[in-house]
């Protein structure tokens, strides 16, 4: 039970992570954007190319830094996989969502984000294999904390919560302190009032998709840490993901970091009573649970 | 000869099968401008329900109800418009992207349920069934034509059914809804409980669909019903036409007459190593061929044909 609730919240990091991206994606650009849990298969993957490759330009940054299994070979890898997911959504949205969108139809780009999603999966899948990866083929002890009631973590998993929540609060900072944030939540608010302002719509649009990429890229490089690497990461993400922001309410960035956390939790908690094959069908529990008892989520506004 | 002829045969009817589905998502998607992101779940609802109902005892499995067979088809049926029902009740009402979240999401919690529930067959599928008239039309390809016969028949009707309802006036009201909500509130019509009656007629046809694909293999398992099958659908509609019956059954044999012959041509001449991602390259050409029709033809191929109703045009 307490191990089930502590595993919550570290799941719950990671898809508060994903779900900022997506919330602000869906908010902005009005779509349910399938394809963004494959931009943290982007991100887990870049990284694996990155890691390997610092790693063989120099021994010493292979080193694991006690107690992790994380390298500084791989902490620089995240770094520039963030970037390089961030600039992917950028260019994907280039190459097809700004197109769709200019054609009208808002739900053409549902489609057209399965069609991306289907994609990228699968070429994932053709380049690096379809077998799963890992970071580092070091076996890391998991601590046992505490025999009674026992509990099991593994380093990683503390580095990895403890990233996650310094990332969101950079957020935090950067949206409550800078000219950016306050564009942003005026662009969220009224779009036609934000540009007659002097806001540049289009550019929002690339800094929006930047920041969603990068937060997936973390949260992709996180879940391989803490998991493991396969081209069907996004496939099993996409789903609590989109819960995570409809538990939050769509558009709202604190509510999905809140709907990650509960959702992570409602998770591993179900473990308790159900079978572990049947998780994958707890995120649609939760939606429908949110759908009926509070249709707009926890920080949603009603808008048709 | 007989070979190329049977297999013919099969292919046909396979795709009329798929046809079915699509002229059901056309009604949801093409004339109501409603995202079902989990066609599976509706098209397995209908297989699971027909093969329970119709299907002989199992030991330690829900079912086998042994009733006749156009009752246990219509059974299933039911059992797609009972699950769209639940989901549409919930999500109709709010904006467009929840339907599209929720249905993808009791597609996979479908699948979940029916790979881990022993009564509802496992991972090993429901077996059991004894395909209807099997006795008195034997096995081979006498059996096969006939139930080809019966499929078509089927998809006349479907198709019959459809063209009417879209030309009546509530294929008109939904066609309005679709391009104008606010327009057609304002004149006393009530969107939300016309949206749900189209998403729930459209997942029985689909259930149908999946009705007649369980009994053509009298078999069913959580394989038949995994998310690409609901990407094939909706990829067969978007490339024929999104709103034009027509085109969305030529749109699915035109398809899946593709992904049959890329599969066969890829397990032909493809080196061994490569045959284990023959399915990864096949969702990657069907992908593109998605974004591209999006791209470049977002009509299709069979574009919808906008009517002028007869009071407008004698006003002119």
């Amino acid at each position: 039970m307490i191990q089930n609730l502590v595993d919550g919240v570290l799941v719950g990091s990671i898809l508060s992570l994903g779900a900022i991206g997506l919330t602000m994606a869906m908010h902005m650009l009005r779509f349910a954007n399938f394809s963004h849990a494959e931009l943290l298969s982007i991100g887990a993957y870049a990284a694996l190319v990155f890691d390997g490759l610092f790693g063989a330009i120099h021994p010493a940054l292979a080193e694991a830094i006690p107690p992790l299994s994380l390298t500084w070979s791989l902490t620089l890898a995240l770094l520039i996989s963030m970037g390089l997911t961030g600039l992917s959504a950028v260019a994907i949205d280039r190459l097809v969502f700004k197109r769709v969108r200019a054609k009208g139809g808002e739900l053409s780009m549902v489609f057209a984000s399965f069609g991306v999603a289907m994609i990228i999966r699968n070429i994932l899948g053709l380049i690096f294999g379809l077998n799963p990866k890992l970071y580092s083929q070091d076996i890391v002890f998991a601590i046992v904390v505490s025999r009674d009631p026992f509990l099991l973590i593994k380093p990683d998993q503390v580095f990895t919560l403890v990233a996650a929540l310094l990332i969101m609060f950079i957020l935090h900072l950067v949206l409550s302190r800078t000219t950016f944030g306050y564009s942003l939540r005026a662009v969220a608010e009224n779009p036609t009032l934000a540009q007659v302002s002097g806001i540049n719509l289009s550019r929002m649009i690339v800094l929006i998709w930047l920041i969603g990429g990068g937060l997936a890229a973390a949260a992709g490089v996180f879940y391989g840490l803490t998991n493991q690497i396969s081209p069907v990461l996004g496939r099993d993400l996409v789903l609590p993901i989109f819960a995570a922001t409809i538990v939050g309410g769509i558009g709202s960035i604190y509510g999905a970091v809140l709907g990650g956390f509960l959702v992570g939790l409602a998770s591993n908690l179900a473990l308790v009573i159900l079978p572990s094959g049947y998780s994958p069908a707890v995120p649609f529990l939760i939606i429908l649970a949110v759908l009926i008892l509070r249709p707009h989520g926890l920080f949603g506004e009603e808008r048709t | 000869m007989i070979g190329v002829i049977s297999y013919l045969v099969f292919f046909a009817t396979v795709a009329s099968i798929l046809s079915i589905a699509v002229l059901g998502l056309n009604l949801q998607w093409g004339n109501t401008g409603l995202f079902n992101g989990g066609v599976v779940a509706f098209f397995g609802a209908g297989a699971y329900g027909t093969l329970i109902l119709g299907g002989t005892p199992q030991a330690g499995q829900l079912g086998g109800f042994g009733l006749p067979y156009l009752l246990a088809l219509i059974g299933g049926m039911v059992c797609a418009g009972g699950v769209a029902w639940i989901v549409g009740l919930l999500t109709i009402r709010l904006r467009h992207d929840y339907l599209a979240i929720a249905t993808f999401g009791v597609a996979v919690a479908f699948e979940t349920m029916m790979r881990n529930t022993n009564a509802l067959g496992g991972a090993q599928g429901i077996r059991g069934f004894e395909r209807p008239l099997r006795e008195a039309l034997g096995a081979g390809f006498t059996y096969n034509l006939v139930f080809f016969g019966f499929v078509l028949i089927l998809l006349i009707a479907t198709y019959l059914f459809l063209e009417r309802l879209i030309k009546s006036p509530f294929g008109r009201l939904l066609r309005a809804i679709r391009e104008d909500e606010m327009a057609a509130q304002s004149l006393g019509k009530s969107p939300s409980r016309i949206r749900l009656t189209s998403f729930v007629a459209g997942s029985v046809v689909m259930g149908l669909a999946g009705g007649l694909y369980a009994t053509f293999y009298a078999f069913i398992s959580p394989q038949d019903v995994l998310p690409i099958l609901t990407f094939q659908i909706w990829a067969m509609l978007i490339v024929g036409g999104a709103g034009n019956n027509k085109g969305a059954v030529m749109g699915t044999f035109l398809i899946w007459a593709a992904w049959t012959a890329s599969g066969w041509a890829l397990s032909r001449f493809a080196p061994l190593e490569v045959q284990l991602y023959t399915g990864s390259i096949q969702f990657v050409l069907i992908g593109f061929v998605i974004v591209g029709m999006l791209l470049w033809r977002p009509q299709g191929i069979f574009p919808e044909r906008l009517v002028v109703s007869q009071s407008a045009r004698s006003n002119k």
